[in-house]
């Protein structure tokens, strides 16, 4: 799947994918107050009878979408991922506890949001989603896919938590090119039997950059797009656990319990395997031009490509 | 179905055996503020609320949600008197693998029509509900019993607005006004006010009873049924631990279970 050189938000991908499950009368769209943001608001103009506007009021939103679905509906629900969080207790108590299929969509999650600064950039939204019972869990990397993997949600019975971004990144996948993303499977974008590198979001461009520069250097890598965090791949990690023997994880989110926290703790438990980390330290963001912040806090394809040398390392030193 | 008032009367009795004889076998549980709902939950179930016994998931039946889930004890009462659970149910109460969960749980028990244990999240469950059910052009109504000290929740103010602004006529919550929550009396942890006033404020209809005269019961519940201009609150002044008079008006049932001496003698008032 080569790079195409549009690009796009994966708000935008969230956006168009309502427009297209309208045709299931089951759909319904809850918005508060931030429909222009999270691109819930073309639905709006659409299905207007259809859409839920509840106000700055994230905990009822949750709960009238748990309401709505075990009416039979199948509720869309959005804001910014940082004010999911506010609702974290009611999506965990009343939406995921009975297992009803609310799809929670949470945009301008991570530093790559920029200059709102750190009170929008959630970077823990991943780990604690992932926490719930039966949740699963999905950060896309493009405009494209996020599309799909929304259009892929309606038939999927149980809860959802799906992080988009604001800002735009180059598009990994094309309409016709689509027949390995499903998910729960991870997508193999480029490969390479050096070292894998397994990221998410707005990381997986920098992947795929971090990964041109090591081929610059002789050094062969595999690169996936992680776009869903739980059910994890864990066969893919097998396979390429066995291929590399080492990997590299890259999200924008804080490195405890996202991407790099479940691939972890299935390679400790199952098949330990030299494992770096690319994410967020233990430190909020702040505000500034994406690029700036990306660089700042270390989330750049300069940033994998060090990690990768070092799990190569790693690796060497035990066989 | 439509019970007298005598009908009533006598299955309201039956549940405050049931709240007190699952308690008491789970050694744990809420048989206060079960039995201050318990006149009201009969009353709606036993004239207005329209379910399927045989049918308890029937897709277009009233919804009845159990904000305050802690009342468990009077939902599976209510059910095994109307024939949804059985005796080996209720009096698994509480225990591993039992159906009746310490609090109401939807994925647990058909018949229960919400999942709760968290306070202030019934009434936006219910105007979920209710919104469905306008969309579907269905008649169904909501009804959603809440606690008094569960108003302390702000998330139950987003939802009064947010019913008012989505003009939820099929929306009507009952307010078990008992004083009394967890810790102690309400106004000593924190006063709540005119919760009529309140509701009213809100742009809701609002109409205050005695929520264990069965007869003003039924007929407040019959006007709020055929009330169709806004949203509806009954505020049901009751008596926490109504029925047994050791847990009358005493915080100290709020969640705590008969033992077997009490159990004996409170069946004995219950008789």
């Amino acid at each position: 799947m080569s790079a195409r050189p549009e690009s796009c938000a994966s708000r935008d991908g969230y956006g168009r994918a309502l427009l297209r499950i309208a045709e299931d009368p089951r759909v319904v769209v809850l918005e508060a107050d931030l429909g222009k943001s999270t691109k819930s608001c073309l639905f709006r103009s659409e299905y207007p009878e259809r859409t839920v506007s509840l106000g700055i009021a994230e905990q009822n939103m949750m709960l009238v979408a748990a309401g709505m679905a075990s009416s039979g509906k199948i509720p869309f629900a959005s804001t910014f991922a940082i004010f999911t969080e506010r609702a974290f207790e009611q999506i965990r108590n009343g939406i995921a506890r009975p297992g009803l299929p609310v799809h929670i969509c949470g945009s301008h999650g991570g530093i790559h949001t920029g200059s709102d600064g750190s009170s929008a950039q959630a970077i823990e939204d991943l780990a604690i989603y992932r926490t719930i019972p039966g949740m699963t869990v999905i950060h896309p990397c493009d405009d494209i896919s996020a599309e799909e993997l929304t259009i892929q949600l309606v038939e999927m019975g149980g809860p959802s938590y799906m992080r988009t971004a604001r800002n735009k990144t180059m598009r990994q996948y094309d309409y016709e090119n689509m027949e390995h993303l499903r998910i729960g499977r991870g997508s193999v974008l480029r490969e390479g039997s050096d070292v894998a590198i397994l990221a998410c979001g707005v990381m997986v461009e920098m992947a795929l950059n971090a990964a041109s520069d090591l081929s610059d250097e002789g050094i062969e890598s595999t690169v996936v797009d992680m776009h869903t965090i739980k059910p994890l791949d864990n066969q893919l990690i097998d396979r390429l656990s066995e291929r590399c023997g080492c990997l590299v994880t890259a999200e924008d989110h804080i490195t405890f319990g996202g991407l790099g926290g479940a691939v972890a703790e299935w390679l400790s438990l199952n098949r330990p395997t030299p494992l770096e980390m690319v994410g967020v330290a233990d430190r909020f963001g702040e505000s500034g031009d994406t690029d700036d912040l990306m660089e700042a806090v270390g989330l750049t394809p300069t940033g994998i490509s060090n990690a990768a040398k070092r799990s190569i390392s790693r690796r060497n030193a035990i066989s | 179905m439509r019970l007298s008032l005598d009908e009533l009367t006598e299955m309201a009795r039956k549940c405050r055996k049931d709240i007190v004889r699952m308690t008491n076998a789970a050694g744990s549980g809420h048989p206060g503020g079960s039995l201050s709902a318990i006149d009201l939950m009969v009353a709606l179930y036993g004239t207005n609320l329209s379910f399927r016994v045989d049918e308890p998931e029937w897709e277009d039946r009233d919804r009845f949600i159990l904000s305050k889930g802690h009342a468990s004890p009077a939902m599976y009462a209510v059910l095994h008197q109307m024939g949804i659970l059985a005796e080996s149910d209720i009096m698994s109460f509480r225990k591993l693998g039992s159906i009746c969960q310490g609090h109401v749980d939807m994925r647990w028990t058909a018949g229960v029509d919400f999942s709760g244990g968290s306070l202030g999240m019934g009434m936006s469950f219910g105007l979920g509900c209710a919104i469905a059910a306008k969309m579907d052009g269905s008649n169904r109504l909501v009804w959603v019993m809440v606690g008094d000290g569960e108003t302390q929740e702000g998330q139950v103010w987003e939802a009064a607005m947010a019913a008012s602004h989505h003009n939820a006529t099929n929306l009507k919550v009952i307010i078990d006004r008992n004083g009394i929550q967890n810790d102690s009396f309400i106004d000593a942890q924190m006063e709540i006010g005119d919760i009529a006033a309140k509701f009213s404020s809100f742009g809701w209809d609002v109409k205050e009873v005695d929520g264990h005269d069965l007869a003003s019961v039924v007929g407040v519940i019959d006007w709020a049924a055929n009330t169709q201009e806004r949203p509806v609150a009954i505020v049901a002044n009751t008596i926490k631990g109504k029925g047994v008079s050791f847990m009358e008006n005493n915080p100290a049932f709020h969640g705590k279970a008969p033992t077997d001496e009490e159990l004996g003698l409170a069946l004995e008032e219950l008789a």
